[in-house]
């Protein structure tokens, strides 16, 4: 059989995703999220009576914090079992990626294992992520002054 | 390539499990399970090491035989350099033939073993494979914990550790034939669309089967194909009747039997070299034994990924091998 035959066999028969239900899931528990990290730089805000710049560094340490404990303590997975990209993408999903590439490696030594191995999902976040800032820095230079 | 054989048997078989087989429809059919994926060890390769170890010492409990009576052992699994393989055989001191065929690897295995004791260079043979469901997410994809949201098509790799002693004793299940599969290409680059990958090689393998042996496919009581998944198999369903104009009647795919694929975690169904010798050594051997069935085609099918390959975005390889079993008369 061709190629382009055999393709479109294997695409009648690939079931479909189901976009807008995994969109919705994620819109909502992201939104979930970006509400519970507003509460938490007004709390941390009004508590320590500092700015909302400060708060919101504090309020990233807990979100990390608890994302992390969530992973070693073998939650987070199941949770992002349901709510897929809505736990992925905000900063809980990246301090996940870090710490489940940390457990896995952390039996093949320090070095070669955790530090060789700890940024193996979100080395490129960083990458990409440092690059785009640079990139759109300089734009707003230009085109802001 | 078709080999016929008159004088050899599989024995006996041990097949050892971890949790989600052990929660699927055929638990009662297995030898052993475990509750703890780690297997009481370390590592999740070390836990795939036990795998072998302990389903060819339970093996060899079962025949009443040690290791000093085993001629040779032939084995593979998915890990890097076999290790799983190469370190169970350190410990057991029996004589390695060491193989990679992917998830294909059982049926490779038992079709070297029969040849050497068909033409009667050994006595018998022990043939062992392993597949364990988080070492092969480590190597192949993401840390475990990850958890990472997969699509529909998407295979689970089977946790478990299966072994067969195969001699010229007629006593068992006798394999009366055998296929060597071609590696077959058509294109498919989809890491999580295995069943698309492999679905060829295995329609290409059981075509050349059926011609060599010149039969037809009603002659057998049951093909059953290794880890096609639930839609790897409509794929092959439907591409046999397109390219060689057979129909599939008495037909199944072992990675869809060995979970209830409605209700557990497993998506497409079951995957990994450990998925077609669990489900036959105990599932259907036992309706072999039971004589429900006669004559079944096996045919164990591997997708030969390897992660660089792919992300140098290279097409994957896949391959199909075929042994027909019967019932001892």
């Amino acid at each position: 059989m061709e190629k382009n035959k055999y393709k479109m066999l294997v695409s009648k028969h690939t079931p479909r995703e189901n976009v807008l239900k995994n969109a919705l899931i994620a819109f909502i528990v992201g939104g979930f999220m970006g509400l519970i990290g507003q509460f938490l730089v007004d709390f941390y805000s009004y508590i320590f009576n500092i700015s909302t710049s400060d708060g919101a560094t504090l309020m990233i340490i807990t979100l990390v914090f608890l994302g992390c404990l969530l992973t070693c303590l073998g939650f987070f997975d199941k949770i992002v079992h349901f709510a897929r990209c809505g736990l992925i993408i905000p900063i809980t999903g990246f301090a996940h990626a870090v710490m489940s590439a940390t457990l896995e490696y952390r039996k093949e030594g320090f070095v070669t294992g955790i530090g060789a191995n700890m940024f193996k999902l979100a080395g490129s976040v960083i990458v990409f992520g440092v690059v785009s800032a640079y990139l759109f820095g300089f734009l707003r230079l230009i085109i802001g002054g | 390539m078709t080999f016929k054989y008159n004088n050899v048997y599989i024995n006996e078989t041990a097949t050892i499990t971890g949790p989600y087989e052990a929660n699927g429809p055929l638990a009662k059919y297995y030898d052993k399970s475990y509750k703890d994926l780690y297997f009481n060890t370390k590592t999740w390769e070390l836990a795939e090491i036990k795998l072998i170890e302990e389903s060819i010492d339970l093996l060899l409990t079962k025949i009443g035989k040690t290791k000093f009576d085993v001629d040779v052992l032939v084995s593979g699994d998915l890990l890097n350099q076999i290790v799983a393989t190469n370190y169970a055989a350190s410990s057991l001191g029996i004589p390695l033939i060491g193989i990679y065929s992917a998830c294909a690897t059982s049926v490779l295995g038992l079709i070297i073993a029969a040849n050497m004791i068909e033409k009667k260079q050994i006595k018998n043979a022990i043939t062992s494979t392993s597949s364990h469901n988080n070492a092969a997410e480590k190597q192949f994809r993401y840390p475990v914990e990850y958890g990472g949201p997969k699509r529909k098509t998407t295979t689970f790799t089977a946790t478990g550790g299966a072994s067969a002693y195969l001699s010229n004793c007629k006593m068992g299940i006798k394999i009366e034939s055998a296929t060597l599969g071609t590696v077959v290409d058509l294109d498919i680059k989809d890491v999580y669309h295995m069943g698309a990958v492999m679905a060829p090689a295995a329609a290409k393998t059981i075509f050349d089967h059926l011609r060599e042996m010149k039969r037809e496919i009603g002659y057998y009581d049951l093909v059953l194909t290794g880890d096609l998944g639930k839609y790897g198999k409509d794929i092959l369903k439907e591409y046999m009747k397109m390219e060689y104009n057979i129909e599939l009647k008495n037909y199944d795919d072992c990675g869809t039997i060995i979970y209830d694929i409605t209700s557990q975690p497993v998506y497409a169904g079951a995957s990994g070299p450990s998925c077609a010798p669990l489900v036959t050594y105990s599932y259907i051997f036992d309706k072999l034994k039971k004589k429900e069935i006669r004559r079944v085609l096996l045919v164990a099918t591997g997708a030969l990924m390897n992660p660089t390959m792919v992300n140098n975005k290279n097409t994957i390889p896949s391959i199909a091998h075929a042994i027909s079993l019967e019932v001892v008369e």
